[in-house]
């Protein structure tokens, strides 16, 4: 009953102090959890983002100086001179020297007709009339055609200008070297996770990716998803690492550049310290489970241990109070009983005087009537030392106070009972400290206290073991143990060993009034008498009186 | 023993008559007083050598009252008391207020009569220190004979 109140106490402490320390430190956990990683992710698209608009930047620029080349030359020269193929291989020369990633170079006129070509394929001649893109370039001006295979068979993309020339215009179109502009793009790329490349409005790759595909393979990308200016997706592959995504679109083109990261290489820092944060608040909940549950069980235990204290001291004062009450009660009834008594010893003395007058000398009963009186004596005398036993040795006298060496004795009182203690075969061994003083107190109580002590152990072994006798010193008082390795007492009993009256002896060989006697010489003197003793581990019983120095002399 | 005079002081009336009874039996000349008033109205009429006097009286003068009284009157007569119940620390009072000792009730009458004994002889001896310190006093002055008959008579 005690002690699962006493789990429930701790248990209630632990909680509450673990709800208490712990709601803190999970939210300021997942506060730091949650911003850093918010933080993180937010840098980590910042850069993408200003990365692919750099990229795409550089990108158009790439395209515009070509355009603006190809312009500049279509505008400079005559259709009759660019036509001729001599010119024109001059001219791809100087566009190459000054900008460079021009493959071909070719003169287109009104009605598709390939007139002139310079470059690696054997393009002369091949009417554009009806691709797409030549009637663009005629409406336009200008035009960037997307990557295509068209009759090399190679993915390329072409920048057309129209040049109108009196009634007449003709188109100058050029090839852009694809690998020059895949270097280009390629060159935002980053990392061992990093890809950067083109798409079309219908999705198809316009650049090589780095993992994904070819050019002009559909890269599963939905342009549409991308909105003006520069736009950041979070896409998931198919290991579950998320990818950020950062698209821009490029002016003057329907193309979109796409950069994108494996988040997870870039957060690999994050994670690191989140990692750090979680092992730190994990060791921080461990030492605070540790420290609350050792002090709790401290706790706990103080408070089971002043309490335990504390119902001994109640007990001890139940204790005294008890036999306080009853010793003035058995005065009361001590006087109430030999006052009778006392008559009634008189009236058979008086009867005994009367019958030894002559009248009576020849009663046939006169035996008869002096055995009863000597009988009604004897059981006065019984009784009469019952109650004289009640008022007790202690009271017969104020303690008189004398110098008593308390192992003198102790030595005198195993004496004593040397005779008594062989006969049963019961060994008595005295371990007696040297250290004690001589102390102002009443020898022949004290001794009645030890002699009480002793008979009740010889009694209790009943035959055959052994008492210790243990005189020391503790807590400035003098201690005496009487220990035998009898029966024990039981704790039912162990409450009222002191009360008069009590005894396990049979009728007529113990009043019960020798340990309440004790009790109270002891207490009178200012010490105590206790107790310890459990059934099948002996009895100890300890008298401790105060040390009171003798007065000199 | 020589021939001598007690008087028994006890509340107790059985007590009282069968005590002074199994005195007078021992020829012990012996008187009964119930309570302390009425022992110190039969001590102004006759003297007696020893008083057993009960302590422990209920209603009007108590053991130590009469005790002191006792020893007022007559400081010579010696005063067992007897004593019911553990009251030692009454016993010691009186025998401080002069009581020649004191018995535990329920008493055995060889106790008594020994303790008697025992008081009397007292009594005796201090009776015969006085008188031959009398005598003494008698034979350097004896015109003083006249003044001793004088207070002998109050």
């Amino acid at each position: 009953m005690k002690t699962t109140l006493y789990r429930n106490l701790q248990h209630k402490i632990i909680a509450i102090t673990l709800a208490v320390s712990f709601a803190p430190l999970l939210a300021l956990g997942a506060t730091i959890y949650y911003q850093f990683d918010r933080v993180c992710r937010e840098k980590i698209e910042e850069q993408i983002r200003y990365r692919s608009r750099a990229q795409a930047e550089a990108v158009d620029v790439f395209l515009k100086e070509r355009t603006a080349i190809l312009s500049a030359i279509a505008d400079t020269q005559t259709f009759s001179e660019i036509s001729k193929e001599s010119s024109l291989a001059r001219v791809l020369t100087v566009m190459n020297t000054r900008a460079g990633a021009f493959v071909d170079l070719g003169v287109i006129d009104q009605a598709g007709q390939h007139l002139a070509y310079v470059g690696p394929y054997d393009l002369k001649n091949v009417n554009y009339y009806l691709q797409p893109w030549f009637g663009e370039v005629m409406s336009k001006g200008i035009y960037i055609s997307d990557v295509y295979m068209g009759y090399r068979q190679i993915p390329h993309f072409i920048i057309a200008v129209r040049r109108q020339e009196g009634e007449n215009s003709w188109i100058l179109r050029a090839t852009i070297d694809s690998d020059v502009f895949q270097h280009i793009v390629r060159s935002a790329q980053l990392g061992r996770s990093g890809d950067a490349f083109i798409i079309n409005r219908d999705g198809s790759y316009q650049t090589r990716s780095r993992f994904n595909g070819t050019a002009l393979s559909q890269s599963g990308i939905n342009p549409n998803a991308f909105g003006r200016g520069t736009t950041v997706i979070d896409r998931r592959k198919s290991d579950g690492n998320p990818i950020l995504c950062a698209g821009s679109w490029l002016k003057g083109t329907r193309w979109l550049l796409i950069i994108t990261q494996d988040a997870t290489e870039e957060l690999s820092g994050l994670l690191a310290a989140r990692n750090a944060e979680v092992a730190i608040i994990v060791g921080g909940f461990l030492i605070i489970i540790l420290t609350t549950v050792f002090t709790a069980r401290m706790t706990v235990r103080r408070l089971q241990e002043s309490e335990t204290r504390m119902s001994e001291l109640n007990a001890q004062l139940i204790q005294s109070d008890k036999l306080a009450a009853l010793g003035k009660m058995a005065a009361g009834v001590a006087h109430e009983i030999n006052n009778p008594l006392a008559v009634i010893l008189q009236k058979t003395g008086w009867m005994e005087d009367l019958l030894t007058e002559e009248d009576f000398e020849d009663s046939e009963n006169l035996e008869e009537y002096r055995q009863s009186i000597r009988k009604i004596e004897e059981h006065v005398e019984r009784a009469r030392k019952v109650v004289h036993g009640m008022l007790g040795y202690a009271r017969k006298m104020e303690p008189r106070m004398e110098d008593v060496d308390v192992n003198d004795t102790l030595r005198q009182t195993v004496t004593m009972l040397d005779n008594y203690s062989r006969i049963n075969n019961i060994e008595i061994t005295t371990t007696l400290s040297e250290q004690l003083p001589i102390i102002a107190s009443d020898q022949s109580q004290l001794q009645q206290v030890f002699l009480n002590l002793i008979t009740n152990a010889i009694d209790a072994i009943g035959r055959e073991g052994r008492i210790d006798v243990i005189s020391r010193m503790e807590d400035g008082m003098i201690c005496v143990d009487v220990a035998d390795n009898g029966p024990g007492i039981s704790e039912e009993r162990q409450r009222k060993v002191f009360d008069p009256f009590f005894t396990t002896k049979d009728t007529g060989k113990g009043t019960g009034l020798g340990l309440w006697v004790s009790y109270d010489i002891i207490q009178k003197m200012g010490g105590t008498i206790r107790l310890k003793s459990g059934v099948g581990k002996g009895t100890t019983f300890t008298v401790s009186v105060p040390i009171v120095i003798p007065e000199k002399k | 023993m020589d021939y001598f005079r007690v008087l028994v002081v006890d509340d107790e009336e059985d007590f009282l008559e069968t005590l002074v009874n199994r005195l007078n039996k021992r020829s012990i000349d012996t008187t009964g007083a119930q309570s302390g008033e009425d022992a110190l109205k039969l001590m102004e009429e006759k003297l007696f050598d020893v008083v057993i006097l009960d302590i422990k009286m209920p209603g009007g003068m108590d053991g130590i009252e009469t005790l002191r009284e006792i020893k007022r009157i007559r400081p010579l007569t010696e005063v067992l008391l007897l004593t019911g119940h553990g009251s030692v620390e009454t016993s010691i009072e009186g025998m401080k207020l002069g009581a020649f000792d004191y018995l535990l009730k329920p008493v055995k009458l060889e106790d008594l009569l020994v303790k008697l004994a025992q008081a009397f002889e007292k009594k005796d001896s201090q009776d015969q220190k006085i008188r031959s310190a009398k005598i003494k006093e008698l034979l350097r002055f004896p015109g003083r004979v006249f003044d001793q008959d004088k207070e002998g008579d109050k």
